[in-house]
């Protein structure tokens, strides 16, 4: 993708660099308490609040002229959330490289996702958080919960699962499921779906949260624990695909993957189709594809 | 031969913002002038130097130009410029009686030391149309401001007017003034954490929006809560910028800015200490630009918050997290308009929830829609 833009009149990452040393300083003590919301001066960015500020001040107090960014909104880099914050660091950002490809990018911020394709030591995951806090379901005082997780009582969640199991036989929470860090602190993941719980657990990349309206950061850094809650009778489970038709798992639409998460389209028609939501794993395998039928033809 | 990613996206974006541009320049009007925004629409001006939190008058009326008119936009605007500004010098706390005033009114007393002074004040006129102004030709227009100042009786007045609240002091009958001499809170290098200081209170009202600030002060106006307040006295004027001189530290006036300010006097509380006698209770407001809604509705919410930090809050406007986590404009705004964009993914995970419940309930097997069936077929 493009390297050359004009940078605008500002300065390199927009941010001064009092607020990089700040958030830097703020996601070093994430790092080193997993799991605890740091507060921090979230600063006004030329983004809505709500859009993605938080990530989007961790990303650019980490990024340098050497890095590659990928930015992903609900799976895609092409969704206009995701083009206007990659647009936006690639204004502010000189020199840096933006890419579709979650193998190639050293930083990579995103919404809703985590790219399917396993996450290497040297890659830092930047998530965007709307609200950090799990507990704020059980209790609206930001003072109080503070107490609660300093405390490890998380008594009130679990009531609110069990509740769930009384009422409708199953776990209502969907994605944001609360998750326990390093046997303490219990965070709300960001919106991920189930589907990408699993893979905060003893993670080879470091995984940053933030929430920018709200002015937290908080981290699971790199082999950490990160258990989802779960009743020992009532397993954790991640979203289903299965087409009960068939007993099949449903397949992608583009790419025929039967191992991702799926997007449920639904045609002209009516009829309903599947692909793969993380768009830049698809494009990837697509491509995998080609390139083998090509290497057929020629031989 | 590789697949490339679409990038529809970006011409979406692209072409929205042209879009909106086109709406700003059909219809064939003049285009609006920067200064004209700023004099003429000037507590639109004034409202949004206040909730952005910048005093640039003349930026506000680019963002009020830029952003079509829309206050929360326009405060947005100045918000983002505003952070990417070095902090140069800190102030030391300002005395509002030092204020060169366009407006005060104390609605406690008749009579207060410098007279009551009613300034450009809309509260008392006739919202009757006047239709002339439909197609309002420079020339009038002009004229009247020629007109007025023709008729300005020479200066006389004094540079300022004591504080109402001063002469209640001097009778005992309000608390003595807060230590100013302690930092003010700093609430765009510091979060809050709760529970906060009244600094830091007052600093995020200040910026405030409006109507929201107007919506949790009015329930308490109306019964939930009880500040019943009395205005000592509002003001609107200049009030002079002192900054500590790069070289001596002393404070050098460096230009001046619009402030509105209100202070409450609420009625008295029994007294903790023994022997004390009661006092009134304060509650202040001051923000930029010449904001009076604003800065009644922050003093009665500091009022009612003193209570709330006191002790339990019974109502929302005592609850500093509820009132101060839910005032700011921008950072509404923003979560309000985020969710215009794209959920795919939660809500696919909030279906595969509630199909699982579903099945559960009704002995069905999980995923109960195949591919196959159209959605108009009727699902059980």
């Amino acid at each position: 993708m493009s390297t050359t833009h004009r940078s605008a009149g500002y300065a390199f990452g927009f941010l001064d660099d009092r607020a990089k040393k700040e958030l830097r300083r703020s996601m070093l003590k994430a790092v080193c308490l997993p799991g605890y919301q740091v507060p921090y001066a979230s600063r006004e960015m030329p983004i809505a609040r709500g859009f993605g500020t938080g990530g989007l001040q961790l990303t650019l107090a980490l990024i340098g002229p050497t890095d590659t960014v990928k930015v992903i909104d609900q799976g895609a880099d092409e969704s206009v959330n995701a083009v206007n914050l990659r647009q936006f660091v690639e204004l502010t950002c000189p020199g840096t490289r933006t890419t579709p490809h979650a193998g190639e990018a050293t930083l990579i911020q995103t919404r809703h996702r985590i790219p399917e394709r396993p996450l290497r030591a040297d890659q830092i995951l930047v998530l965007q958080v709307p609200y950090p806090d799990p507990l704020v379901v059980v209790e609206p005082s930001e003072e109080r919960r503070k107490t609660m997780h300093g405390e490890g009582d998380y008594a009130r969640l679990w009531v609110k699962l069990y509740e769930d199991m009384v009422h409708f036989d199953e776990i209502t929470i969907s994605h944001r499921y609360p998750t326990r860090i390093a046997g303490h602190y219990v965070i709300d993941p960001s919106p991920i779906p189930r589907w990408d719980v699993p893979k905060l657990h003893q993670a080879e990349c470091l995984y940053l949260f933030g929430a920018g309206r709200e002015k937290k950061i908080y981290a699971v850094p790199p082999h950490t624990d990160a258990v989802p809650l779960t009743f020992d009778d009532v397993a954790f489970r991640v979203e289903d695909f299965t087409d009960p038709a068939t007993g099949r798992r449903f397949a992608c639409a583009r790419c025929g993957a039967t191992d991702s998460f799926l997007d449920e389209l639904i045609g002209e028609d009516g009829r309903r189709t599947h692909q793969c939501s993380d768009a830049g794993h698809c494009l990837e395998r697509l491509n995998a594809q080609s390139a083998a039928q090509d290497t057929r033809e020629a031989a | 031969m590789g697949y490339v990613a679409i990038k529809g996206g970006e011409t979406a974006i692209r072409e929205a913002a042209r879009v909106l541009e086109f709406l700003r320049a059909q219809g064939g009007g003049a285009p609006l002038a920067v200064d004209a925004v700023r004099d003429q629409l000037h507590f639109l001006t004034g409202r949004v130097i206040g909730e952005g939190g910048l005093y640039d008058p003349d930026l506000a009326a680019l963002a009020l130009k830029q952003a079509a008119g829309d206050t929360l936009e326009a405060a947005f605007f100045l918000r983002a410029f505003r952070s990417t500004r070095a902090r140069l010098a800190v102030t030391d706390a300002h005395d509002g009686g030092g204020m060169r005033l366009v407006r005060r009114i104390s609605s406690a007393f008749k009579e207060i030391p410098g007279g009551q002074m009613l300034g450009p004040t809309p509260d008392y006129l006739q919202r009757l149309f006047r239709f002339e102004q439909l197609a309002e030709g420079r020339e009038a227009f002009q004229a009247l401001a020629r007109e007025w100042l023709h008729d300005l009786p020479s200066p006389d007045l004094p540079d300022s007017f004591p504080k109402v609240v001063d002469a209640l002091r001097a009778e005992g009958l309000l608390p003595a003034p807060p230590d100013a001499a302690a930092p003010a809170f700093d609430i765009t290098r510091d979060p809050l954490v709760f529970p906060v200081s009244r600094s830091a209170a007052l600093a995020t009202m200040s910026r405030a929006e409006t109507g929201s600030m107007l919506a949790i002060a009015y329930s308490n106006m109306r019964g939930y809560g009880d500040v019943h307040p009395t205005v000592a006295e509002l003001r609107v004027g200049y009030v002079p910028l002192m900054l500590p001189h790069p070289l001596t530290g002393e404070p050098v006036e460096a230009g001046e800015v619009l402030v509105t300010e209100c202070e409450v006097v609420a009625m008295y509380t029994p007294t903790e200490e023994p022997g004390a006698k009661p006092v009134f209770s304060l509650g202040y407001g001051a923000c930029f630009g010449h904001n009076e809604v604003k800065a009644i509705s922050m003093a009665i919410l500091d009022r009612s918050l003193q209570k709330g930090m006191a002790g339990t809050p019974d109502n929302p406007s005592e609850d500093p997290e509820f009132v101060l986590l839910h005032i700011d404009g921008v950072d509404s705004m923003g979560f309000c308009t985020h969710y215009k964009m794209p959920h795919y993914v939660t809500f696919q995970s909030d279906m595969d929830r509630l199909r699982a419940t579903r099945a559960r309930q009704t002995g069905q097997p999980h995923q109960a829609v195949p591919a196959e069936q159209p959605i108009s077929g009727g699902q059980a």
